[in-house]
């Protein structure tokens, strides 16, 4: 007899349900991202894509399912450290108004297991604020003196200041120039790839998911309608995917939801 | 509609009040033993220290300075009825330390304290700052709820304290400028009349009012719900319930300090 020897994925979700009220956002989700791979989820708005990835974080408690992260129940043992071994770019880029860029790139640095004396989260802070793009004059500004390109910079700056195993990047170029949408793009990608992270993206842009994903994962109805490599998403012949990548107003996918 | 139909709205309506304050309940004892429990964060109970205490002296002062101005006169008018207008430094002290100093303080934390801190919280909710404080190992009661109601427990007593001072200090400005009293005995008057339990009914009806307006704020900013019309919302509401809570709280412990 023998046994399976490879590792479980780094993230798998089953089965995930999730209502609000009589609106049934997940309706079966299952879902398995490989260690290392950079997964992409796609699908239209209110699809249930940011409620995906805030329920393998705990920020949404699933109806039914479960979810596991490297082969553990996402859940179990202590928050802290399964928390710890995450990074996120909220799709707003979630900075906190009333501190100073570099303490909210170094938010993390700065308390819990994780703490460093301030000298050295703030060296961090101005290292990760120069691996995104950002100059270290930059690291005393507050968020709103940042336009929203480089409040997105800051934001992945600081989803890997702790240098996590997983990171999940919600929309990362929604409301940006398709310029910066590219710098943005191309960050990501190299740093998933640098860091030998497991990225989990949502979005809705084509272009990011090119430049971004192995794989590529499709949510419509609550439930994943198509997986497989980026390389496959031109010649899929699933009629969801096609009419979503192309942008068609006609097909199975109603325009008004 | 019929009988049965108003009694079932009744009941829901009952229902749904027993079930907001159960939820208001939950909320507060969970603040009380996240205050009780580290990570501790000085900075954030610093600048609440600040925002609450030091930053509202103004308008606690202006107000009752006026209000105990206003005070005066009207004792001053009302007692002439019936030739009492002598009353006027034991009434000012009375009322204002044990009534008007303490409910007007509150009130004023309630319009300036509350509705900043709902605002603040409503809006890092709505943009996720919330949920990005949770996935950077930050409990947020810990982070933003704690720190807020226990400065509001320190700092609140004092603003009334020193409420109580100014407005005294009104009613002896008007009494002795205005209507021709004696400037030592008025203050010889005030001293005599109060009672050590004026003024420590005054402090914890401050302290109560403090924890009431902050974790209203907190609560409803918590509770917020999406978008700019969330926020605005979360806010008018948690001035509302702070006023009524804090008038509501204000007609029991009177009772209990001196009705009992």
């Amino acid at each position: 007899m023998t046994q399976d020897q490879s590792p479980p994925p780094m993230i798998r979700m089953d089965g995930i349900h999730k209502a609000f009220g009589s609106n049934r956002v997940l309706r079966g989700m299952d879902l398995s991202i490989s260690r290392g791979s950079s997964m992409v989820i796609i699908g239209g708005s209110g699809t249930g894509k940011s409620v995906a990835l805030k329920s393998v974080l705990g920020l949404i408690k699933p109806d039914a399912g479960a979810i596991y992260v490297d082969g553990k129940p996402a859940g179990s043992g202590d928050r802290d450290a399964f928390l710890a071994r995450f990074g996120m770019l909220f799709q707003g880029g979630a900075l906190f108004d009333s501190l100073p860029v570099w303490k909210n790139v170094a938010f993390r640095l700065q308390r819990g297991a994780l703490k460093r004396p301030a000298d050295e989260a703030r060296a961090i802070a101005i290292e990760k604020l120069r691996r995104v793009g950002l100059k270290s004059d930059v690291a005393d500004r507050f968020p709103a003196e940042l336009s929203g390109g480089m409040q997105k910079r800051v934001g992945l700056a600081r989803a890997i200041a702790a240098e996590p195993e997983i990171i999940f990047f919600d929309e990362p170029t929604t409301g940006l120039d398709p310029i910066m949408s590219g710098v943005i793009n191309d960050l990501i990608r190299e740093i998933v790839v640098e860091m030998g992270a497991t990225a989990m993206t949502i979005t809705h842009d084509m272009s990011s998911v090119r430049a971004i994903a192995d794989t590529v994962a499709m949510l419509h109805d609550g439930v994943i309608k198509w997986v497989g490599p980026v390389a496959d998403l031109d010649q899929s012949g699933d009629p969801y995917l096609d009419q979503f990548i192309h942008g068609r107003a006609e097909g199975p996918i109603e325009a008004v939801r | 509609m019929s009988p049965l139909s108003l009694l079932a709205r009744l009941g829901r309506l009952a229902l749904g009040a027993l079930a907001a304050v159960g939820r208001v309940a939950l909320f507060a004892i969970s603040t009380f033993t996240h205050m009780l429990r580290p990570p501790y964060y000085p900075r954030e109970f610093a600048l609440s220290l600040l925002q609450i205490g030091w930053l509202s002296l103004p308008v606690v002062g202006l107000t009752a300075v006026f209000t105990g101005g206003a005070l005066a006169l009207q004792i001053y008018a009302g007692g002439a009825r019936f030739n009492a207008e002598a009353v006027v430094p034991q009434i000012v002290a009375i009322g204002m330390v044990r009534e008007l100093g303490p409910v007007l303080v509150g009130l004023m934390i309630a319009a300036r304290v509350t509705s900043s801190i709902a605002a603040e919280i409503a809006t890092m909710k709505v943009t996720e700052q919330i949920d990005a404080l949770v996935t950077l190992s930050t409990n947020p009661m810990q982070y933003l709820v704690a720190p807020r109601v226990l400065a509001a427990l320190i700092t609140v007593p004092l603003l009334v304290g020193i409420g109580d001072v100014i407005g005294i200090a009104g009613g002896y400005a008007v009494a002795v400028h205005n209507l021709d009293f004696n400037a030592a005995a008025y203050l010889k008057n005030t001293v005599d009349f109060l009672e050590p339990l004026d003024v420590i009914s005054s402090l914890v009806k401050g302290a109560f009012f403090g924890v009431i307006a902050a974790t209203m704020g907190c609560y409803y900013g918590m509770q917020s719900g999406r978008g700019a019309q969330g926020v605005g919302s979360a806010t008018k509401s948690s001035v509302e319930a702070a006023a009524v809570l804090i008038l509501a709280a204000n007609f029991i412990l009177t009772g209990v300090f001196f009705s009992l």
